[in-house]
């Protein structure tokens, strides 16, 4: 553990942020999984202050990103309020069911999802369904297109299976719900394997919904005070600039990085997911 | 609908000018809160004698005994009208977590002007379920 004045606290605290919201805003996700353990781990926050930390880093991720993601038109915003339907639904269920449910149980059901998830993200040019007519899809006019610049042209692209999309992200919600942890791990691989959508805008739609979920916890966090200014500030100002700079990236990469990136987040979490599994008393 | 790049493109169709608004909004909610937890953090460090300058400062600004004062609406107030470096902090923060909530709002709005009902229902019940799990974690 790191024993540093306020200003270097501060400053490391900062750059490790920068990270995450590169990372985050281009897999997807919220960046807790790298903020929470550096915190703890690295600088010594107290466990409350470091998840209240990191709900406002899931909000910078989506906001810093999704600025440019909505302008250049890779988030699918009509994907993304949706299956924000569903998946808010799923996660209301889960944080009333979390005190009745056994935790280890679930940590470990889920580590297996996530393996399970990765295999398949890996080799999802296999996997990916083919696109099939959808009339939900077509009368909600969810099918969308984007200009690629790795690519050099605009990508075009038809979504399909919105119910089965719908029900997963139920629960993908239920178990955010739950656990308490981000959604995003779950959100692409539904798009990008179910729905048939490119791995770019999964990740961006990712972005803008993950925001939009935290919004109301992360009021009430910091209502009841687990959101330090000494702490939060560095993280929010570190993430809205790294997510922001990550998004200007996402347009440029190929799809094959973000892939792999992603497959790696996977494998990350399920590990901790089983840890904490057959860890938790 | 191809969109080869912004400066050649054909006048922006309505679900373009929603998106641009939105986009817009993001982009300004950011900055601001960006700047206001640069110029908070900036008078934390030079005039509070809470953020110190030795190591042992550090810890009592992380661990649950030392904490954070208050939070509530009264002390941000008072804090804001003294300038006080963690208030302007506090600000930011909030304006950072009401940015994708008023996404939501303007969503709806957009909708609604494009006439696009199955939408604005889709949209209006995505923010009653953020108020419904706003009240749930509120009372927990």
């Amino acid at each position: 553990m790191l024993h540093t004045t306020p200003l270097l606290f501060s400053l490391a605290v900062f750059a490790i942020s920068l990270v995450a919201g590169v990372f985050g805003s281009l897999v997807g996700v919220g960046g807790g999984i790298i903020v929470v353990p550096a915190l703890t781990l690295l600088m010594g926050v107290d466990i409350r202050f470091a998840i209240g930390a990191s709900i406002v880093a899931v909000i910078a991720t989506s906001s810093g990103a999704a600025a440019s993601y909505v302008r250049e038109r890779i988030a699918n915003l009509r994907v993304a309020m949706f299956l924000e339907t569903s998946t808010a639904v799923g996660a209301i269920a889960g944080a009333l069911l979390a005190h009745h449910v056994p935790k280890n149980a679930l940590y470990i059901l889920f580590g297996i999802v996530l393996i399970y998830t990765a295999w398949s993200m890996s080799r999802s040019r296999k996997n990916v369904r083919p696109a099939r007519p959808d009339p939900l899809a077509d009368r909600l006019r969810l099918h969308g297109s984007y200009y690629d610049a790795a690519e050099g042209k605009t990508v075009e692209y038809r979504v399909s299976r919105t119910k089965l999309g719908l029900a997963t992200s139920l629960l993908a919600g239920l178990n955010s719900g739950l656990l308490g942890v981000g959604g995003g791990a779950i959100k692409v691989p539904v798009m990008n394997l179910f729905m048939g959508m490119p791995l770019k805008a999964c990740t961006a739609t990712s972005n803008f919904m993950i925001g939009v979920t935290a919004a109301a916890s992360a009021t009430v966090y910091l209502l009841r005070g687990d959101v330090l200014p000494f702490v939060a500030a560095p993280v929010a100002a570190g993430v809205l600039i790294g997510a922001t700079g990550g998004a200007k990236l996402l347009a440029r990469l190929k799809g094959g990085v973000i892939r792999t990136l992603f497959v790696g987040l996977l494998i990350v979490t399920a590990v901790q997911m089983l840890w904490k599994g057959f860890h938790t008393p | 609908m191809s969109q080869p790049h912004h400066d050649q493109l054909p006048p922006p169709s309505r679900a373009e000018r929603v998106e641009l608004v939105i986009s817009n909004l993001l982009r300004w909610g950011v900055f601001a809160s960006l700047l206001l937890l640069v110029i908070g953090s900036v008078i934390s460090f030079a005039f509070s004698g809470r953020y110190g300058h030795a190591p042992g400062d550090t810890d009592a600004l992380i661990t649950a005994a030392g904490a954070f004062p208050a939070h509530d609406v009264g002390w941000l107030i008072d804090g804001l009208r003294h300038g006080r470096g963690q208030a302007i902090i506090v600000l930011g923060l909030f304006l950072l977590i009401l940015t994708p909530l008023l996404r939501v709002v303007v969503s709806i709005v957009a909708f609604t002007i494009e006439r696009d009902w199955a939408f604005v229902g889709i949209t209006a019940i995505v923010l009653v379920l953020l108020t419904i799990s706003f009240l749930i974690g509120g009372a927990s």
